[in-house]
């Protein structure tokens, strides 16, 4: 059984570097150039659209929070507040970080500062570490943002559903930054020239937040912590259930998308809040196309695909059993099935990292 | 020393779009603005090496497929993270038809 070392500075990392995964070449089905032009052309209207709803709906249930407060009945409201803070600002962080959601560059910036406070991942260290999960998606060592890591670390998954370890670590980056200091992981994806901008983000989050608590202490309330830094806790569960399908299970160190990411079918109010991000192999695959165009991709390709999983919860019913054997042997990992259509998988590119599959 | 070389067609790009042009072990970007005007650029993109030929022209700027880092392609500069290197470009010129570059 291989131990694995998912730390940036580890051997794994150097390993991965050695046998030529790091910022290798992956497979995409092929689109012809024209529809694939197509696909990823941009238009403000929908991100437009969407981002009137959220926010709407997030003043709509904070006031009817704060005017039934502190009644039972206010409760229903922040659960729904709290979804859009500390889930849906999730996906608007991811598509508008790819800048892909908005035509105009500027809405996509103005977007992703927002959605980047509400999910206290800083704009600038984010952005690095997201482009290194999509270069080197899923490979010990190299990916920053693996989720259900080998053994999976259930207790601490089960705590995120509640932001409990990334919102703390999140603020607790936020005090370090602000310092004027940087985590030496962080540092080994942040070119040197864009590190004063996380200093400085840092530090307006810093007085965000001082002025938060002060309003809250002089208040003697915790009512502008519901609207400002709790919602990260209380409404993380919609972005943890279904970020954790996006990879969970799956193959790590291998160079298709195919194998280490999984599309889900989910309901239109999920799919709202998540942007269209259950279409996950589909935006690996070509992050350029937009969360709108994501479910005219997968008609597109989906020949080339494993089948999706039909819904949440039949994508848990196939990811747990997995998890839960991973806590024994580390190298159990689920091998999804294509479909007689599809081009097969490119094992000599990464034979040895594959190993057995669970099932 | 460089030398104008016969790239391709002017035809062969459509407006607002990229093409791939490899010569000998250089391998270049060459587009066609919404204006008709055409530039190249080196083809892989500072940040990951990924070809930009298979990247999104939006108006002035070349996106990378790989992780939307953007370039404006008229002279190179980087205009959003994840790229922080400028892109070489070279001099182009249309004569019958056909696109030249100066590489």
């Amino acid at each position: 059984m291989t131990t694995r070392d998912y730390n940036l500075l580890g051997q794994d990392g150097r390993r991965a570097v050695e046998a030529g995964l790091a910022a290798a070449e992956w497979y995409h089905t092929d689109i012809p150039r024209k529809e694939m032009k197509a696909l990823m052309k941009r238009d403000d209207g929908p991100a437009i659209r969407d981002t009137i709803i959220l926010f709407g709906a997030m003043i709509a249930f904070a006031v009817a929070g704060v005017a039934l407060w502190p009644a039972w009945w206010s409760a229903p409201f922040w659960l729904a507040y709290g979804v859009l803070y500390g889930s849906a600002m999730d996906s608007r962080w991811h598509e508008c970080g790819h800048g892909t959601a908005f035509r105009t560059p500027w809405m996509n910036t103005l977007v992703y500062h927002i959605a980047s406070f509400c999910m206290i991942r800083n704009p600038v260290t984010w952005r690095w570490s997201h482009a290194r999960h999509h270069t080197d998606t899923l490979i010990v060592g190299r990916d920053p943002e693996i989720v259900a890591m080998r053994p999976p670390a259930l207790f601490r998954i089960i705590l995120n559903f509640f932001g409990l370890i990334d919102a703390t670590q999140g603020w607790w980056r936020m005090l370090v930054n602000a310092a004027g200091r940087l985590d030496p992981e962080e540092a080994t994806f942040i070119p040197d020239s864009e590190k004063p901008k996380v200093v400085a983000v840092a530090r307006v989050w810093a007085a965000i937040y001082g002025a938060t608590v002060t309003v809250a202490v002089a208040t003697q309330s915790v009512l502008p912590l519901m609207i400002i830094g709790l919602p990260r806790l209380y409404g993380a569960w919609h972005h943890v259930m279904t970020g954790l399908l996006q990879h969970g299970g799956l193959a790590e160190n291998v160079l298709d998308h195919r194998l280490n990411s999984r599309t889900v079918y989910m309901n239109p109010v999920s799919r709202f809040i998540y942007w269209n991000m259950n279409y996950h192999v589909e935006h690996h695959m070509f992050p350029m196309v937009p969360y709108h165009r994501l479910p005219e991709l997968h008609e597109r390709i989906k020949h080339d695909l494993p089948a999706p999983n039909r819904s949440i919860i039949e994508a848990y019913a196939e990811m747990l059993p997995v998890l839960w054997k991973q806590l024994r042997y580390h190298d159990a990992f689920l091998e999804r099935e294509l479909p007689g259509t599809a081009r097969p998988y490119r094992e000599d590119l990464h034979v040895q990292a594959l190993g057995t599959p669970a099932e | 020393m460089a030398e104008w070389i016969d790239a391709c067609a002017a035809d062969d790009i459509e407006q607002e779009d990229v093409i791939r042009f490899d010569h000998g072990e250089r391998t270049f970007a060459i587009y066609r603005s919404p204006e008709d005007a055409y530039y190249c650029t080196d083809g892989l993109c500072t940040h990951e090496q990924v070809h930009l030929a298979d990247g999104l022209v939006l108006d002035h700027i070349i996106e990378c497929p790989k992780h939307n880092g953007q370039f404006d392609y008229r002279d190179g500069s980087a205009r959003r993270a994840p790229v922080c290197e400028n892109l070489a470009t070279y001099p182009t010129r249309v004569e019958g038809g056909r696109v030249y570059v100066c590489i």
